[in-house]
């Protein structure tokens, strides 16, 4: 039986066919991620990350519904140009908490993921509501809304501490109690501050070392 | 026996799927320039939120991808898999529910999407009530292609119908794995995946969903429109047998080249990239077999614009899987990776092979199914060029600009120190994203073109009623 008379088989057999393309295209798959997803280092977090607070969190799902991984990529390559003009470059654990990742596709503006400490608060709302009065030759939008809505707002923070302790990230009972009160007074703006203030916090080669983790 | 009404072929759901795909895609057409005026004059979003590029642009790529891609592909195979099978569709209702359900996704999905219901996977942004409701149409559109194939009366399953039948499996399996999360409200969930291993799952999702819908579902056009409207067998039945399973095979592994240099095990970028490169062969193969099959009916190209849209579309598809692969090297990607090269990559596939290979097949067969002559011959033809200049000009101007931005960016001197601010290399951009827009604008007014040609050829008729042939009895399931 030559090849072709054995693909005669499949093409005249609707099942054969449907169960020939479901096995032949899931190999690849199964080999890349069935490794990748148990691989336990890639879900170990570096010392200096944690779980991110009911501000934080608030402030990355604003991120995320205003679709600022469009333009904007959290991924530093280990490259000389990138160390030099981002900092240290992207290490697997301190992305453990993000559901989903936002390492992005496409560098419009620049790279965010060590943007943590890098300004002030007030230079970040300035920023944010116009952002040509701190950069003239920024194509960034502008984001007016952000300061007339409450953070309280944007979404069942209990609910959301919940189902991510369900998935593994360490809050205690005490975080999750006290996650609304956390947001009080805070507007969208002020959640999302904090958020790109901790970006990229969470590796110190310091740290890293007193870990007695290679770095 | 049954009567003469059910042996007739289902066209009208044929037909309403078209008028879905020419709306889907001017309006995400329209989007993009939209866009692409934005990155020029980032003050025309008036400070409204819907308006905000963030939000704007995932309701292009999904408008396009799943509203002008998908119904264009609905409506193909329901035509084809009729034709090749000689059988009415198999549970007719079912295709109609399929229709609109998946039209009703796509508004709804595009609304929620400028709302900010958004779960930030590239070209997976629907949040997981659409997840749910795209399964269940999928798996009804399924129903209706098997069905329809299980009860052929022809015994071979004929080449386009294991593309548009890898679409729809291999594409069930990626949705289903990588949208696979926790809700937390209606509106708001998080994927069961975190960080790097996101990463890997969600590439593993976004590459093949290129490759499956925008290049596997296309590829089932290409096999049944080309040989028909050429007049011509398939050039090698052999090498479309080999170049269709090396195709299921290989494309899935391509994935990781989206994440090279990025926090994920090196052999997965490797082993990615590698794979990247293979699939050049399988992507070749059916370009050749494609040109060849033409290769002897040239002078219908003179005088038919559908055919030309078609053999124009494979000079691209040939471009774009050349050019993946380059930039899937990890040399090549160091320079191309999150620049507008990237984009100009997408755009001479959606453009020159997707969008082409589209409006040809819609030349073809929206003629045929109403039983009239295509309103105007020339206005098809300015369209062809409209078309051709607008890619090329898209592309052309991406490549300029992504280039530029990735070796600026890349750029030290001699003691170390960058070359260049981030915010010049981005400020120098602007007179590339004005030919872009230009570009675009250009596609745009020929795809207007094309909806206003169509709708003319179709006004006042009703698709054609069309009983199957009788069927060789060499071919016959009971020979």
């Amino acid at each position: 039986m030559n090849g072709l008379s054995l693909h005669r088989k499949i093409e005249e057999n609707t099942g054969l066919l449907i169960f020939g393309i479901l096995i032949v295209s899931a190999i690849g798959g199964l080999v890349q991620l069935l490794p990748v997803l148990t691989q336990e280092s890639l879900e170990t977090a570096t010392s200096n990350t944690r779980p991110y607070s009911a501000a934080e969190l608030t402030g990355r799902d604003i991120y995320i519904r205003e679709g600022c991984s469009v333009c904007h990529s959290q991924q530093v390559r280990p490259l000389i140009a990138e160390l030099e003009r981002y900092g240290p470059y992207s290490r697997a654990g301190e992305f453990v908490y993000d559901r989903p990742f936002l390492w992005g596709s496409k560098r419009t503006g620049p790279d965010l993921h060590r943007l943590g400490g890098k300004y002030s608060d007030e230079w970040h709302r300035i920023h944010l509501l116009d952002p040509r009065a701190v950069v003239a030759e920024s194509i960034m939008p502008a984001y007016p809304w952000l300061d007339r809505r409450s953070a309280s707002d944007t979404g069942n923070i209990t609910a959301k501490f919940t189902a991510l302790r369900t998935l593994g990230h360490p809050y205690t009972d005490e975080d999750i109690a006290g996650a609304e009160a956390a947001l009080e007074g805070l507007t969208e703006m002020d959640a999302l501050i904090a958020y790109l203030q901790v970006l990229g916090t969470g590796f110190s080669e310091e740290a890293e070392q007193e870990a007695g983790a290679a770095p | 026996m049954t009567d003469a009404v059910t042996q007739c072929y289902h066209d009208k759901v044929t037909l309403r799927l078209v008028q879905f795909s020419v709306i889907w895609a001017i309006l995400a057409m329209a989007a993009g320039v939209y866009l692409s005026a934005e990155l020029v004059w980032p003050t025309i979003d008036f400070g409204q939120f819907w308006l905000s590029f963030g939000r704007l642009r995932p309701l292009h790529t999904n408008g396009i991808v799943f509203g002008f891609g998908v119904s264009a592909l609905m409506a193909t195979a329901f035509y084809s898999v009729q034709r090749t099978s000689h059988v009415p569709l198999f549970a007719p209702k079912l295709a109609w529910f399929s229709c609109y359900a998946w039209q009703l996704i796509v508004l709804l999905g595009g609304l929620s999407l400028l709302a900010g219901w958004n779960s930030a996977k590239e070209y997976a942004e629907l949040e997981w009530p659409f997840d749910i409701a795209i399964t269940i149409v999928w798996v009804c559109f399924a129903i209706v292609f098997f069905g329809t194939i299980a009860t052929r009366k022809i015994k071979p399953i004929y080449i386009s119908n294991w593309f548009y039948g890898a679409l729809i499996i291999v594409i069930a399996m990626l949705h289903i794995v990588n949208n696979l999360a926790i809700p937390v409200s209606f509106t708001k969930s998080y994927s069961l995946y975190a960080g790097a291993q996101d990463a890997v799952v969600q590439w593993w999702y976004g590459h093949n969903a290129v490759g499956f819908l925008l290049t596997g579902g296309f590829l089932g056009m290409i096999y049944y429109f080309l040989p028909k409207h050429a007049e011509r067998p398939i050039w090698s039945y052999r090498l479309s047998v080999v170049a269709f399973w090396a195709f299921v095979y290989t494309y899935i592994w391509a994935g990781p080249h989206h994440l090279h240099y990025n926090s994920i095990p090196e052999w997965v970028q490797s082993l990615g990239m590698a794979m990247s490169v293979i699939l050049l062969a399988p992507s070749w193969a059916t370009m050749v077999n494609g040109i060849m099959t033409v290769s002897s009916a040239w002078e219908k190209l003179r005088t038919d614009p559908a055919l030309k849209f078609i053999v124009l579309s494979l000079a691209f598809y040939g471009l774009a899987t050349f050019e993946g692969p380059m930039m899937s090297i990890r040399a090549v990607n160091v320079v191309s990776h999150f620049t507008d090269w990237t984009i100009g990559h997408v755009h001479s596939g959606a453009l020159g092979w997707n969008a082409m290979v589209t409006y040809g097949t819609f030349y073809f067969m929206i003629p045929r199914l109403v039983d009239r002559e295509l309103y105007s011959v020339r206005l098809a033809n300015i369209h062809f060029w409209l078309a051709l200049a607008g890619t090329m000009l898209y592309i052309m101007s991406m490549w300029a600009a992504g280039v530029s931005q990735g070796l600026l960016w890349l750029s030290v001197d001699q003691i170390g120190e960058l070359s260049f601010d981030f915010k010049d290399i981005m400020a120098s951009m602007t007179p590339y994203y004005l030919l872009r827009l230009v570009a675009g604008l250009i596609f745009l007014a020929g795809t207007i073109l094309m909806a206003y040609n169509l709708f003319m050829t179709v006004k006042g008729r009703e698709p054609a009623r069309v009983v199957p042939p009788a069927v060789d009895p060499a071919y016959g399931v009971g020979a």
